[in-house]
């Protein structure tokens, strides 16, 4: 199914493109922050439907042959990386600054420290926010429709046609809609459960 | 103790400025193989900044920093090699708050010595025992109590074989019935022969156990000596005050 995949894509590359731009704010020099800080302004300052328009006929524009459907999932892909990218940055944020003395004075190089001891705090901590994130994703995927690209929506579209039946297939539609959202946050809790650590689950309960 | 047996850490006319604020202005002072140094005064006083100076976790503006023979502060100088000769422990304890307290000490062996797994646990669970905690191995951090975190920290540090341990306020963010068994796990560590560098105001360790004393105000080594000159007859006035005064806050004798 189109839309599964597309969502699967769009998580992606959000996910790759987020946590390195998250990196770049938190750790980069001068350069990269002003350049990880400008993208990720960019592509939340532009609204997705326009962004997406900017891909597919941008691409054509340019000389670049791409179809609908990875213009889909680059526009709304970087979208959701400048999403995630907050969300990993206040993640990477709220870790004390001990963890990463901590780990370069037992001779870890920085990379090693981010690996090691930084990274896997901070994704704990983001999975919350993060399922937030997906439950946008999923149904951004809708949009796609606007550049043809065969989702949910437009092959809704494309029975109503056939069979006259708007409501139903709407209903449909949500439903469908509704039981992709429902169970992945359902699977983020099951696996926000599983990597559950003393002393990690307390942070985000309020006393 | 041999003290005899050269010299582990020179630290040599080293200077660090905050801003306006001027930290450490020409610190020297040497620290000999299986000697124990405490550094003592008052706080704000660029006693831990010095001690990050020595494995340049705060790069010193001015100054040179030898341990056995390699230059610490030179820039070509791989950092990452040398730090793993010189184990930290800090105030609040930094323990990695993700991994048991047998991942917090394996770790570094895994992927800074890159130690296979099952001598790594093996090494780890050793010095775990030597800190009276390999029946904690599987806790995290958060099931710790402030005493057992900071003796994982220890067991930490030493298990990357160290050749100079510095401490930071080891005790400072402890309850006071957790201190005792920090300073036993240190005092322990000292009776060993390990060289040792220790900002703390714990008189009763430093006067049981150190070889000597200093005393910083200002950035500046206001005296150093053996603790009975410090605290029988010291040269400074200030020295006397000072002293006077932790020790009424702290004890004088070592808390059991």
């Amino acid at each position: 199914m189109v839309t599964l995949e597309l969502t699967f894509l769009l998580l992606v590359v959000g996910l790759a493109v987020g946590i390195l731009l998250a990196l770049g704010q938190v750790y980069g020099g001068k350069g990269l922050v002003l350049l990880s800080s400008t993208y990720e302004q960019i592509f939340r300052s532009i609204p997705a439907l326009v962004l997406l328009f900017l891909f597919f006929f941008g691409s054509s524009f340019v000389g670049l042959n791409i179809s609908a459907f990875l213009s889909a999932v680059l526009a709304l892909g970087f979208r959701s990386s400048a999403y995630q990218s907050q969300i990993f940055r206040g993640a990477i944020q709220s870790i004390s600054q001990g963890q990463m003395i901590a780990a370069r004075s037992l001779g870890m190089s920085k990379f090693q420290a981010i690996r090691h001891i930084i990274l896997p705090q901070a994704l704990r901590l983001s999975l919350p926010p993060w399922s937030n994130e997906y439950s946008s994703v999923v149904k951004d995927t809708s949009l796609a429709y606007a550049v043809g690209v065969i989702e949910l929506v437009r092959e809704g579209r494309y029975i109503i046609v056939r069979t006259f039946e708007p409501m139903i297939i709407y209903i449909t539609i949500a439903v469908i809609y509704f039981i992709l959202t429902y169970a992945g946050n359902r699977s983020l809790g099951y696996l926000e459960e599983k990597l559950k650590i003393p002393g990690f689950e307390t942070k985000s309960r309020k006393e | 103790m041999s003290v005899n047996q050269g010299i582990t850490l020179k630290v040599e006319n080293i200077h660090k400025t905050y801003g306006r604020e001027k930290v450490l202005q020409g610190i020297s002072f040497e620290v000999k193989k299986g000697e124990t140094k405490v550094i003592i005064g008052p706080s704000g006083t660029g006693k831990s900044t010095l001690l990050r100076c020595v494995n340049r976790l705060t790069i010193p503006d001015a100054g040179r920093i030898w341990l056995d023979g390699t230059e610490i502060t030179h820039p070509r100088t791989d950092i990452n090699k040398v730090r793993q000769s010189i184990g930290m422990v800090f105030q609040d304890f930094n323990l990695f708050s993700h991994l048991s307290a047998l991942d917090n000490v394996r770790i570094g062996l895994i992927k800074v010595k890159k130690m296979v797994k099952g001598e790594a646990t093996e090494e780890a669970m050793r010095h775990l025992a030597r800190v009276g905690l390999e029946d904690k191995a599987a806790a995290y951090p958060a099931e710790l109590s402030g005493g057992q975190q900071q003796r994982v920290s220890i067991a930490r540090a030493l298990a990357m074989g160290p050749k100079l341990m510095l401490f930071d306020e080891p005790t400072s963010a402890l309850d006071p019935e957790l201190i005792g068994e920090v300073l036993k796990v240190m005092r322990d560590l000292a009776e060993s022969g390990m060289t040792m560098v220790v900002v703390s105001h714990e008189m009763g360790f430093a006067r049981s156990v150190c070889n000597e004393i200093v005393f910083i105000e200002n950035g500046v080594i206001v005296e150093q000596g053996p603790p009975e000159v410090l605290f029988e007859d010291p040269q400074h006035q200030r020295t006397r005050q000072f002293l006077f005064k932790i020790t009424e806050l702290y004890g004088k004798s070592e808390r059991k």
